[in-house]
């Protein structure tokens, strides 16, 4: 068990100090690091230019003072503590950062960037499965990747963006093999543990991540399995982080499988084959399904969550509720009612980033339970 | 009818009625009816004679009939969040009523009750995100929860002007789409030459809207800007048939009539003490409140961004101008744009001070308010005051924060 801890610590105290891993990284390339803001930033087009990709999700339990001039209450709280976060400076270590605006929310934080480095926007196509939405994307990867090179001086070209293609879809494959992993061995790995290992890849060049996580795997699949006693989850939603997931691990949840856009819908399907290496991360956006913010006429959503939680034999589904992301609270009624009527407990928990009090969902989950 | 002997409000609520009682005739005849964004290409579904309802105007109609907190509550109930956009939440609590009454034969008592406008359900459903991504998550729910098909129209953010020419040519391809998708609905191929008549006929009703818009321009003004809320059903719903062009000629001769006399919207020209920019949708729910606080500081509304929403300006014919035309619209564009064309508006209404509407239901228009207000403000070096309001929901409005605000305005105008 030793070294499984060490690893999920070496791989937590990156995570917990994103400052320190873009210097370290500088230090060891000369180069410097790119910020990317939810969501779904071609974070392969920045590792091709050699610059570090990092997450920019907002902070836990920041106090929010200054944001208050730029923000109403009525946005995220991950966006109020980027809003915090970019007013005190503490982005101005990366040399861009990019936005994409699949919300109202985030088209109005893409125009209101305060920090030092400069900012790229892009937006994604919504009417999806269209052949010539792909060929807008296509264009504003075009657009994205000529500023990236203006601002980072650098070329960027087809074959480095194929090569971190690579790289990126062999991380999203070691993710899927550690999440599946963590589904069979919930006595080893717990949903804090799991979470610590899945957010380090925002802040880690991601085949150093790969390997890590390599070594991970291998040192879990050395142990045998034990069946589960808890009670299995699949988490949907935007984000969980560590308080709640102190909950679940308290009260013997497992994290069966998740729909998270800050995990699973990143790496729950790859990169695909064909076309320009642009065209193929447009590609990417158009194969993306269940996600909120991402266009879907059929609402597929409430059917790939049943189907998680069949394939994973879990007893419920965990709504994580991004207080005021509307596109999430607009899914909800939709997956709940089609949950319901095929027989699936559920519960929904807001999650709010700036909260301090975790007594009430605390009281929520051991309820829920024991009715599990 | 003899429209010539009505005046302009009467034309209005004949129009509006009128437009209600041949979307629920086209329903039993057994004709395709289809709920639309209110800044969504009309043009395609009415050439093919598709009656078109408008889901926004109709939530805003309960609103403003203080009759939003049932169909409200039914929408809490199925599991929105009451932090969702209100007209979403009154216009989806709606349609689980009707749908519930479509599948017991039983008339729901809310329903039966509602001071809304009777409307029937749709066989399609189209959208467009020129003024907020909450329109596909709105849709997309409509089209699941009825089984029917869904026209999105995705006009991306414009986060770099002027428009790019993938943008234009994306949304070109997707009116392909839409075209393609109407001859598989109605089973018919696409009527070409009445979408060119109908293109015509939504070119001169823009025409006659912004020819009433523009007579805010003159000081005083005989033009009262609440007004156009009012007017606004009509630029709405029937700007792909000649109700609206009729209706707003008629409001340009009024309004002409009014200038020759020397008149203010208030009645004698002194009576137009300040002239304000209101910022932001209508608070429905207490429009005479909000109309009154104003005027009785005599101060008049002469400009808003809000019904240039409908400036649709195009080359019938054109589809990429038509693109262009739907995307174009200053919140689905990049923050120095949509501030320059805000304060375009504040100087051609001539205006003393600007009010913006932080409202709770609209995160697009409201999330970029300080931004273009500290702009505009340096620029023009005129006092903003800001309220928290909500277009549908009641509760997220306060009066009485509403009244001081206006009045420090009003203080601030009158010390300029």
């Amino acid at each position: 068990m030793g070294r499984i801890e060490d690893i999920i610590s070496q791989l937590n105290a990156i995570a917990e100090n994103p400052a320190k891993a873009i210097e370290d990284y500088k230090k060891a390339t000369g180069k410097g690091a790119v910020g990317v803001m939810p969501l779904y930033v071609p974070e392969e087009i920045i590792h091709a230019a050699g610059y570090l990709p990092v997450g920019m999700w907002g902070a836990r339990k920041k106090e929010i003072s200054k944001a208050r001039t730029y923000l109403p209450p009525f946005a995220c709280s991950i966006m109020q503590s980027v809003m915090e976060l970019q007013l005190e400076g503490v982005y101005d270590i990366l040399d861009t950062v990019i936005f994409s605006v699949p919300c109202d929310t985030l088209k109005c934080m893409s125009q209101k960037w305060h920090g030092k480095a400069p900012a790229i926007v892009f937006t994604h196509p919504q009417n999806r499965k269209l052949e010539a939405a792909n060929r807008f994307l296509t264009a504003e990867f075009e657009i994205l990747k000529h500023k990236l090179e203006e601002n980072l001086h650098v070329t960027i070209t087809e074959e480095a963006v194929n090569q971190s293609i690579a790289v990126y879809n062999e991380n999203r494959r070691v993710m899927r093999e550690f999440c599946e992993l963590c589904n069979d061995y919930p006595d080893i790995i717990d949903p804090i543990q799991r979470h610590q290992v899945i957010k380090a890849r925002w802040f880690m060049e991601k085949s150093a991540h790969t390997a890590i996580v390599k070594e991970l795997i291998a040192e879990i699949r050395k142990n045998e399995k034990k069946p589960w006693t808890g009670k299995k989850v699949v988490l949907t939603g935007i984000l969980l982080e560590d308080e709640i997931l102190e909950i679940l691990k308290e009260n013997d949840f497992a994290v069966a499988a998740d729909d998270l856009a800050q995990e699973s819908r990143q790496f729950r399907h790859d990169v695909p084959d064909g076309g320009s290496a642009l065209q193929r991360l447009a590609g990417w956006w158009q194969q993306l399904e269940g996600c909120a913010l991402a266009g879907d006429t059929k609402k597929v959503r409430g059917q790939m969550l049943i189907d998680n939680v069949n394939k994973y034999n879990a007893d419920a589904v965990l709504v994580c509720m991004m207080k005021f992301c509307d596109p999430e609270e607009f899914d909800y009624p939709i997956y709940y009612q089609e949950l319901e009527n095929a027989g699936i407990r559920n519960l929904m928990i807001e999650v709010d980033q700036e909260s301090t009090a975790f007594e009430q969902i605390r009281t929520r989950l051991q309820t829920f339970k024991e009715i599990l | 009818m003899n429209y010539d002997e009505m005046t302009s409000k009467e034309l209005l609520g004949y129009f509006q009625n009128k437009l209600d009682e041949e979307a629920r005739e086209a329903k039993k005849a057994g004709k395709l009816v289809c709920w639309s964004a209110s800044v969504a290409p009309p043009e395609f579904c009415v050439a093919m004679d598709i009656a078109m309802v408008y889901p926004e105007t109709h939530a805003a109609g309960i609103a403003a009939r203080k009759d939003a907190d049932g169909v409200l509550e039914t929408a809490a109930l199925k599991g929105y969040n009451a932090d969702i956009c209100s007209y979403a939440r009154v216009n989806l609590g709606y349609m689980e009523l009707l749908k519930q009454e479509a599948m017991t034969g039983e008339t729901p008592d809310k329903l039966a009750n509602s001071k809304g406008a009777r409307i029937p359900l749709p066989d399609l459903v189209i959208t467009c995100n020129n003024i907020c991504n909450t329109l596909l998550k709105w849709y997309e729910n409509l089209a699941k929860e009825l089984n029917i098909p869904c026209i999105v129209i995705d006009v991306p953010f414009n986060h770099t002007m002027p428009i790019p020419q993938h943008s234009k040519d994306y949304i070109v391809d997707q009116f392909k789409e839409a075209i393609a998708q109407l001859e598989e609905i109605c089973g018919r191929p696409f009527d070409y030459d009445k979408f060119f008549k109908v293109q015509e006929q939504t070119q001169r009703s823009v025409a006659a809207w912004n020819r009433v818009a523009a007579y805010a321009q003159n000081k005083p003004s005989p033009l009262n800007g609440f007004d156009l809320f009012n007017y606004m059903g009509l630029i709405v719903c029937a700007r792909s048939l000649p109700y609206s062009e009729i209706t707003f000629n008629k409001f340009c001769d009024e309004l002409e009539a009014k200038k020759q006399a020397g008149k203010s919207a208030f009645g004698d020209a002194d009576a137009e003490k300040k002239r304000i920019t209101w910022e932001g949708i209508a608070v429905w729910t207490n429009l005479g409140l909000t109309f009154k606080g104003l005027k009785n500081l005599g101060v008049v509304m002469t400009g808003s961004a809000y019904p240039d929403l409908w400036n649709l300006t195009y080359t019938p014919g054109d589809l990429e101008s038509m693109a262009v035309a739907y995307t174009n619209i200053y919140i689905n564009t990049c923050l120095p744009n949509r501030t320059a064309r805000l304060q375009n508006i504040v100087s051609n209404s001539k205006s003393d001070g600007i009010v913006f509407h932080l409202n709770r239901s609209c995160k697009l228009m409201g999330l970029l308010n300080n931004e273009s207000a500290e702009t505009i403000q340096a620029n023009l070096h005129l006092p903003y005051v800001s309220f928290d309001g909500d277009q549908a929901d009641p509760k997220n409005f306060s009066a009485a924060q509403y009244e001081t605000r206006v009045q420090a305005l009003s203080e601030m105008m009158n010390a300029q």
